[in-house]
């Protein structure tokens, strides 16, 4: 067991700067006036920024700290980054937004950052319960955000939903971690891999544990049968929470996810892999069928991210180091197109209140070329069509999973596909093809341009050249697997 | 990389160059004129290889390029050029201006947008007939949906949106499975060679397991078979053709069918010579049902662009045998029937065109004694009426002849049969030129003649007709080459009727088994 040294502080920099950065945050608050609030927005990205930066020169070390609590590896390191652009992101599409809607308040900045925390704990975490601390500070963060219109009934509904139904399924969760504790005798993820291998205990309470971890973390990336909560809480919630929510907490419930199943489980791999494609089927389907029948927005994309965790699934049912590295790029990818889209809904006012309708978009290509034209390339994207980023995610994660010998769950995984083209393809038709109903409204500031312009570039950048970002995303798992 | 592989890459890529000037140019009328020199430029590099450099390299290929792309999937940029990719290279360039030129005055709302739409298809188009990277094929194959649905669903007619979204999701549906078989070639043949590639020549090589096989060649057969279109999964076709702008039309019926036979001829069978073999029957026996069932539906159509759409299907029915017959006749008649349907089709689609825009109507029913209202417009109507029903001496008549040699020499009594179905072509055809050209008129509207604009369209059409029918010597020349070499080893597994990898290299059957079961 590693002893305190200096190594502890190296390997938890990134989250100190970003905790002190949210700090920060508050605390700026309350010199800045109230229409100033957007200033701690640039401060944020800024520091995001700064943070990026210095967990980049961190890239390369293997830190194992906090007696086997914590590690820094390339796996974390490439989670991390994938946060802070979608916390950067996310801010950028808010400023304009929170205005608007009359929440424009400091600690929203400093929420997401605090969630942010919480998520780079999750990737880092290599024992249960830091993982778990992690997943609170993330978890109470975002189901104030997504309470944080406080005049509407929807967005209290949202917060109110996905506070009860989170805190029971980190009740599951712990009680998954407990009964692990209970039958190993540690939380450390490489303790409970070590006791598995050494075939002390063949009992179903393992099984039963795995189920409920299972059980917890589904909740969190939003997989069929844990995903009542997604339709309601994303299109109660604010846009722009929406937006950060279906990225980030999914990201960092990966993340987890994958780190503790094939760390500390991959004794008992036959059966995770068995409950993990069902749950991969069950997310594909359903996710792509229902959001057939939706013509809200927000609730279209909130079936397309259930439908979107079940391909990633799909790559970490896979397993190895393609899988593995197929469910981060697809991640990655996720990220930017996912934001795109929702980036576009918060942009989209019609008559005066938010155009969170689908027949809200009808007609946008005659009224705003760009708009229109950003729009299809992130449906395009979530499409899985080239040359888009998002194509290359599925194709990745396919080519991952018929490798490892899961050819059924590629072809239920492409039928799906073809199904879901039905319905990012109607956003276009409704865009392109409809005549214009009301008056449009774009609410562009200039940040939510910049915001958009760099999630398109992300998509047409990997689409067409993603090799960078698979060497990327390989080079990170080297040490882990 | 030389001049050679300079006039590739620029095939490829200087539409969709051009295409985003296009887009940003404020009028109409500018994008037009861009469209019209780039397609232009296009056509006439595609021609430089006619006559510049056809002596083949050592493996068959005219022109090369290889360079790396995505090196961690073993992903190349590799474009190769032969006889076969430069006929279809070459028709594509040709098309693509004759769209542009016959949407001159048609397409008036959102230009710009339009000939953006047209040049990235023509980037698409001639990836798929250039690329020899399976990966790449597959993603021009896929990318050329996009500027199509566009296509229908803005400019078209009728029920444009129903249309272009049935368009897009039948042939997604069809090419993801084909993804799915690239993807399984692909890792069947690193488990093998050690080598992850999507190279076409190296992915010949794979000794595939002859139950693998047949789903592998089957899953490419439905992505290829959905854009020929063959009976079955041929029915978003006549909504598509009849829905499309007249470009729109000209471009699905010339070349985009063509992308599917192609297919067949570049991947389908070269790959899978074993699991094709095993096919053949069920393949031969769709081409024959589409040629005599949409020429049978064809018949009892009053809408003329549906008409062509139908006898589309029917004509590509003859491609399919003869693909399925697999030998250097029939092959040659199948490649050269590619071409001329292209023109023929094209050349009907335009002319139905422009009778809808005189008389905004495609009802057969509204037309008669055109002939003498119209004679110029009505002479070449007929002309391509009749070679579309394969007239000795006129381009159709010697493509559909070689087809039925080359099937004679394999099936005779299918081939009897297919030649049967030339004789029900006859029927709709004739009976589409009695009712329009002839016959009492119909209405006493004015009916202008052909505009300049529009001769200067047809004219070129109908020399080719009458050269590629007289001399098709020009357009099988090219192609004897790359032919022979496809035949062979195909035909060496049918022959064979076993599998001669298997006993000549147990190793490598070894190596499958440990690939097949992960």
């Amino acid at each position: 067991m590693p002893s305190f040294s200096m190594d502890n502080m190296v390997s938890i920099l990134p989250e100190m700067i970003v905790l002190s950065l949210a700090l920060a945050v508050l605390m700026f608050d309350l010199a800045l006036p109230k229409d100033e609030k957007r200033y701690l927005a640039y401060f944020s990205v800024a520091g995001l920024a700064i943070a990026g930066y210095q967990t980049m020169n961190l890239a390369g070390l293997q830190l194992d700290t906090f007696y086997g609590m914590f590690v820094l590896d390339g796996y974390a390191i490439f989670f991390k980054v994938l946060f802070y652009i979608a916390a950067a992101i996310a801010i950028l599409i808010s400023i304009g937004y929170v205005k608007g809607q009359e929440m424009d308040k400091g600690e929203y900045y400093a929420l997401i950052l605090f969630a942010t925390a919480g998520m780079m704990v999750m990737a880092s975490g290599a024992d249960l319960i830091s993982i778990y601390l992690g997943l609170e500070l993330m978890a109470l963060s975002v189901y104030i955000l997504a309470g944080f219109m406080r005049g509407s009934m929807k967005s209290n509904e949202a917060a109110l939903k996905y506070f009860l139904l989170g805190a029971f399924s980190s009740g599951i969760l712990l009680y998954g971690i407990a009964i692990i504790y209970g039958v190993t005798g540690t939380t450390n993820l490489a303790g409970i891999a070590a006791f598995i291998q050494s075939g002390q205990y063949s009992g179903p309470a393992l099984t039963l544990a795995m189920i409920l971890l299972v059980a917890g973390f589904g909740f969190k990336v939003a997989a069929v049968p844990f995903h009542m909560w997604v339709p309601d809480v994303y299109e109660g919630a604010p846009t722009s929470v929406t937006a950060f929510m279906s990225v980030g907490p999914k990201a960092a419930g990966f993340a987890a996810f994958l780190r503790v199943f094939t760390t500390a489980l991959p004794g008992i791999q036959p059966d995770w892999t068995v409950i993990i494609a069902s749950l991969a089927i069950m997310s594909m389907l359903i996710g792509n069928v229902v959001a057939i029948s939706q013509t809200n927005i927000k609730r279209m994309l909130a079936y397309s991210s259930i439908a979107h965790a079940g391909y990633a699934m799909v790559g970490f049912v896979s397993g190895g180091m393609q899988g593995v590295s197929s469910v981060m790029m697809y991640l990655f990818i996720y990220m930017f197109m996912n934001l795109g889209a929702f980036g576009m809904v918060v942009m989209l006012r019609k008559d005066g209140v938010a155009g969170e309708e689908l027949k809200d978009f009808a007609g946008l290509a005659k009224k705003n070329r760009t708009a229109a034209l950003l729009m299809m390339v992130f449906m395009f994207s979530l499409a899985g069509i080239p040359p888009t980023a998002g194509f290359m995610g599925k194709f990745y994660v396919f080519m991952a999973a018929i490798d490892a010998g899961f050819t059924w769950l590629a072809i239920i995984g492409v039928m799906m596909s073809a199904v879901s083209a039905y319905f990012y393809l109607r956003v276009i038709m409704y865009m392109y093809m409809k005549e214009p109903e009301g008056e449009f409204e774009l609410a562009a500031p200039l940040s939510l341009k910049l915001a958009m312009a760099v999630a398109v570039l992300g998509v047409l950048y990997i689409g067409m050249a993603p090799a960078g970002l698979i060497d990327f995303a390989r080079i990170s798992i080297a040490g882990m697997m | 990389m030389g001049i050679r592989q300079g006039i590739l890459l620029a095939l490829v890529f200087v539409p969709v160059l051009a295409a985003i000037p296009v887009l940003l140019v404020p009028s109409g009328r500018a994008a037009r004129l861009i469209a019209l020199i780039i397609t232009a430029f296009e056509l006439a590099l595609s021609l430089v290889p006619f006559a510049v450099f056809m002596q083949p390299r050592p493996d068959g290929w005219l022109v090369r390029l290889d360079l790396s792309w995505i090196p961690a999937f073993g992903i190349n940029f590799s474009l190769g050029l032969d006889g076969i990719s430069l006929l279809m290279a070459a028709l594509t360039a040709f098309l693509f201006m004759l769209s542009v030129l016959v949407s001159w005055d048609a397409i008036r709302d959102k230009s710009p947008m339009f000939h953006f739409m047209l040049l990235v298809m023509e980037t698409c188009v001639m990836g798929v007939f250039l690329s020899t990277d399976l990966f790449l094929f597959y993603l021009f194959w896929e990318v050329m949906l996009v500027p199509m649905f566009f296509l229908i669903g803005v400019w078209g007619h009728g029920r444009k949106v129903y249309s272009a979204v049935k368009f897009f999701v039948y042939t997604f549906t069809g090419s993801l499975f084909m993804l799915l078989a690239i993807i399984g070639l692909y890792v069947i043949h690193g488990s093998q060679a050690g080598e992850y590639t999507f190279a076409l020549e190296a992915l010949k090589s794979t000794h595939v397991e002859p139950a693998t096989g047949l789903w592998l060649f089957a899953a490419f057969f439905i992505g290829f078979a959905v854009k020929v279109p063959v009976f079955p999964i041929h029915s978003w076709l006549p909504d598509a053709h009849t829905d499309a702008p007249t470009a729109g039309s000209v471009i699905l019926a010339g070349l985009l069918l063509k992308t599917g036979a192609y297919g067949l001829i570049r991947f389908g069978f070269p790959l899978f010579p074993e699991a094709s073999a095993a096919y053949i029957p069920v393949i031969l026996a769709v081409g024959i049902i589409g040629v005599y069932y949409a020429a049978w539906i064809a018949y009892a159509q009053e809408d003329m662009k549906r008409l062509v759409a139908y006898s589309s299907i029917s004509h590509l029915g003859f491609v399919v045998l003869g693909i399925a017959a697999w030998n250097e006749v029939s092959l040659a008649g199948s490649v050269l029937q590619m071409v001329n349907h292209g023109i023929t089709t094209g050349a009907l689609f335009i002319m139905v065109g422009m009778l809808d825009e005189r008389m905004h109507t495609r009802d057969i029913s509204a037309f008669g004694g055109l002939w003498s209202k119209a004679p110029g417009l009505s002479a070449f109507f007929l002309l391509f009426i009749v070679s579309s029903l394969g007239l000795p001496g006129l381009n159709n008549f010697a493509g559909e002849l070689l087809i039925l040699v080359g099937l004679f020499k394999e099936y005779p009594y299918l081939a009897a049969a297919a030649f049967a179905g030339v004789v029900f072509t006859l029927i709709y055809l004739l009976r589409l030129a009695q009712k329009v050209l002839f016959g009492p008129p119909a209405t006493d509207a004015e009916f202008h003649d052909l505009s300049p604009r529009e001769a200067a369209i047809l004219v070129p059409l109908a020399i080719l007709v009458v050269v590629i029918g007289l001399y098709p010597r020009i357009l099988i020349g090219p192609i004897e080459g790359p032919i022979k070499a496809l035949v062979s080893p195909v035909a060496a597994v049918k022959t064979a009727g076993a599998t001669p990898q298997a006993a000549t290299a147990p190793a490598q059957t070894a190596a499958a088994d440990r690939g097949g079961t992960p």
